[in-house]
């Protein structure tokens, strides 16, 4: 074993094999509290729901399919670069890396720019931010009557809704961090396809930010009754 | 190198698949099913998520200790959800004894 080989192999491993699997094994782990702190909210939402079921049906309809389906093929296309990503980190491709941990990055960022500047501004214009200014109008208190829901209800709906998504995002928001790290030490040249458990780690989170949506996508958009 | 090194192939197959089950879920959503339509949209969303995590997160070529990790963190989300729903759902299934107020939750 050379001298840069023991460098990269930390003391406590048998072997590098150990090692990455010892640092997926960290991710996952991290990954099932991860799993819990969603599930509890979607323990609450499922309760409510069976509770006040024409609130949250009513509130369904408030949001658009369109930028929810936008966003989770936007999500799916991140994945995919990501996973490329730590694909051509296996096998030591330091320009694809970068490429693709930058187009990973663009890809989360329009995630969070559709969900800004197209449903969330949209919800505070309308009046529909739960606590703060929750007075429907027009067309949204139209849609919201038609279903003979009452406000509280629709309220506890876009709490629901906020919070969700709202923690969703900043899990992305994080998720960019992470990138930036990983962009800053690709560049550097820290990557080889003997050293990239740190790629392939982020790569874990990042796809359960992924999973996280894909539940959140029918749940929060499309089980509302949208015929 | 460590780990398995995934063709390309297998990534491209995997988001066309889970881009085909988004419009599938999309449009199934606008068909009036009754209740089959939030089945079908779990149903849909679980196939997704098991992609990912099978060929997206290497699950299929983990060791047998990540995947007992993983086993055992939706099991924990089973007995969370299983156990609050089936307390939640179940308060009025027995008459309250008299002199007690009924349930909060769901009397309103």
């Amino acid at each position: 074993m050379t001298e840069g080989r023991a460098a990269i192999l930390a003391e406590q491993f048998d072997d590098a094999e150990q090692q990455h699997d010892a640092a997926s094994l960290g991710m996952w782990v991290f990954l099932a509290t991860e799993i819990l702190f969603f599930g509890g909210l979607f323990c609450g939402y499922t309760i409510y729901r069976n509770l006040y079921l024409a609130g949250f049906v009513a509130g369904s309809h408030l949001l658009d399919v369109r930028f929810g389906a936008t966003n989770t093929g936007i999500l799916i296309l991140s994945s995919l670069t990501m996973a490329l990503a730590v694909h051509a980190a296996q096998l030591g491709r330091r320009k694809a890396l970068i490429v693709f941990l930058i187009s990973t990055m663009l890809l989360g960022l329009a995630f969070i720019g559709i969900k800004l500047t197209f449903e969330w501004r949209h919800d505070y214009l309308e009046h529909l931010v739960p606590g703060i200014d929750f007075a429907p109008q027009g067309a949204a208190l139209a849609e919201i009557q038609r279903f003979h829901a009452p406000l509280p209800h629709v309220e506890l709906f876009m709490f629901f809704y906020f919070a969700m998504t709202g923690v969703h995002a900043l899990h992305m928001v994080v998720g960019v961090g992470i990138l930036t790290a990983l962009l800053i030490m690709a560049w550097g040249g820290r990557f080889s396809s003997d050293r990239y458990n740190p790629v392939e780690v982020s790569g874990l989170y990042w796809h359960f930010v992924d999973i996280v949506w894909i539940f959140l996508f029918p749940l929060l958009y499309l089980i509302g009754g949208r015929y | 190198m460590q780990g398995h090194v995934v063709p390309k192939k297998t990534y491209f197959l995997v988001f066309i698949t889970l881009i085909a089950l988004t419009a599938l879920t999309t449009a199934v959503a606008f068909k009036d099913l009754g209740p089959m339509n939030t089945v079908a949209a779990l149903a849909i969303a679980v196939c997704k998520a098991t992609l990912v995590i099978l060929f997206f997160m290497h699950v299929k070529y983990s060791p047998g200790l990540t995947r007992v990790v993983i086993v055992a963190a939706f099991f924990w989300l089973a007995i969370l959800i299983a156990l609050t729903l089936s307390d939640v759902f179940t308060r009025n299934w027995t008459p309250n004894p008299a002199g007690w107020q009924s349930s909060m939750l769901l009397d309103r």
